[in-house]
């Protein structure tokens, strides 16, 4: 049997009535050891701040298994307690959200090929019909980062750049920045899955 | 498309599923045409937020290919009656709004989070951007969230939402709607999505509904009004079933056939 999908529509300005968790952004609880926190704006092509999305991750856990049926390795098991792979935070005024969780490992993919750590993200907002996709890579994975099939696709230095979260300024270990620029100047990258 | 996505070339050619060296991931449909384009000048913000550049293919891989399995533990029974939440009843066309998740190949998605969000009878969310001059209800918060069953199902009981002007363009109203949030089984499903009601008047003029390019497809956000799920002297029944992509044939059955 086959269905045909339904299609996608806005979330509108009106997401924090249903979908904020209090416990949305804490992928891991805030005092877990080794957490890192990513922080980051949502802008428009003005540069002005988007305060009405909502971003979410999901990734792997940090031997870089995945508590999924649909895992060919088999469903993993985080030893980091309470770790939820997911996380949801919708922006405040000024345009910014910020996840806390762990850093995830490396993922093998096919034709013997290694994914560097990411994060999928989801961003939802007024004014955009379907959910934008893109990912998180980490700065300080540099060989990791090179080696990755999705990033090393992207031609352009800027480009790429733009899917990779700087160490935050003036911040602790742990601590990055990734900013999401919707459309214009800068424009992070985003992808159709 | 860019030289970036040369590189890539077909995802799927890029080993979606190779089985070289053991994993063997499923492969979601892609779909084409279904979904409204990102550019759409007549929704006016569109034009503020949606990118510019073309979107960039991505394979389907570990991340992509599975989700977070979230559900009972996010709900308790109350959280699907958006009419029992305070001292009064809300006013309004008391409504039951059932149906359900499947995949599309017709796999019902069991054990899944429904989220809904909604305007209340008067056309009025309960936000604080939301300056329509119309009343808010005292008695209606207007969100709601269930699991659905093991045969896909979910089912919430609520009251019709109002419609409501806004400034996309001179004598703008939505229809009304209710707003929906899935989360599937993997990350390629993730789906938010609104539904409307038969025979709303203010379809035509709606760029939001019209920015789905097949008028079929819009039809399939449109709920059926249903005498079955009507529990008499008490609430009007609409249906509405959602279907997420669905999974196609796996690698190892490719490979069979090769």
């Amino acid at each position: 049997m086959t269905l045909e999908i339904t299609p996608s529509q806005t979330v509108g300005p009106f997401l924090a009535l249903g979908l904020p968790w209090p416990d949305g952004p804490f992928v891991v609880p805030e005092a877990t050891p080794g957490a890192v926190t990513i922080t980051g704006r949502v802008t428009d092509v003005a540069g002005d701040p988007v305060p009405d999305a909502l971003v979410e991750t999901w990734q792997a856990d940090e031997c870089s298994g995945f508590s999924h049926p649909d895992d060919p390795r088999g469903a993993a098991r985080s030893a980091v307690p309470r770790f939820r792979g997911f996380g949801r935070c919708a922006t405040d005024v000024a345009g910014r959200y910020r996840i806390v969780t762990i850093r995830p490992g490396p993922l093998p993919c096919p034709a013997g090929r290694t994914e560097a750590p990411h994060l999928d993200v989801s961003v939802f907002a007024r004014g955009l019909l379907d959910r934008l996709v893109t990912r998180i890579y980490f700065c300080d994975e540099p060989e990791a980062n090179a080696a990755d099939p999705v990033l090393s696709a992207i031609a352009e230095p800027d480009r790429r750049a733009t899917l990779i979260a700087s160490a935050a300024e003036g911040g602790r270990p742990g601590e990055f920045t990734f900013d999401i620029r919707l459309r214009g100047e800068r424009e992070t990258v985003f992808f159709e899955v | 498309m860019s030289a970036e996505t040369d590189r890539l070339a077909d995802p799927e050619a890029a080993g979606q599923g190779a089985a070289d060296d053991g994993l063997v991931l499923p492969r979601y449909q892609r779909p084409s045409g279904v979904h409204p384009p990102l550019d759409w000048p007549d929704y006016r913000s569109s034009q503020l937020r949606a990118p510019l550049r073309p979107l960039v293919p991505m394979p389907q891989w570990l991340t992509e290919v599975t989700g977070p399995l979230l559900g009972a533990e996010r709900v308790t029974n109350a959280d699907a009656d958006l009419t029992t939440r305070h001292a009064g009843e809300p006013i309004g066309e008391r409504i039951i709004v059932s149906g359900r998740v499947l995949d599309s190949d017709g796999r019902p998605i069991p054990d899944t989070l429904v989220e809904i969000w909604q305007a209340n009878a008067a056309g009025r969310y309960k936000h604080q951007v939301d300056d329509h001059q119309a009343p808010l209800d005292p008695n209606f918060d207007g969100s709601g969230r269930c699991v659905t069953d093991s045969q896909g199902r979910y089912r919430f009981i609520t009251i019709k939402p109002g419609s409501y002007p806004w400034r996309n363009h001179p004598n703008a109203w939505r229809p009304s709607h209710i707003h929906f949030s899935l989360l599937g089984r993997a990350f390629t499903q993730r789906l938010v999505t609104q539904m409307y009601f038969p025979g709303d008047p203010l379809f035509a003029q709606d760029p939001i509904f019209n920015s789905v390019p097949d008028p079929k497809a819009r039809e399939r956000m449109i709920a059926r009004f249903s005498l079955d799920l009507t529990v008499p002297d008490r609430a009007l029944g609409f249906e509405w079933d959602i279907v997420l992509r669905g999974r196609m044939a796996t690698a190892f059955e490719t490979r069979e056939d090769a």
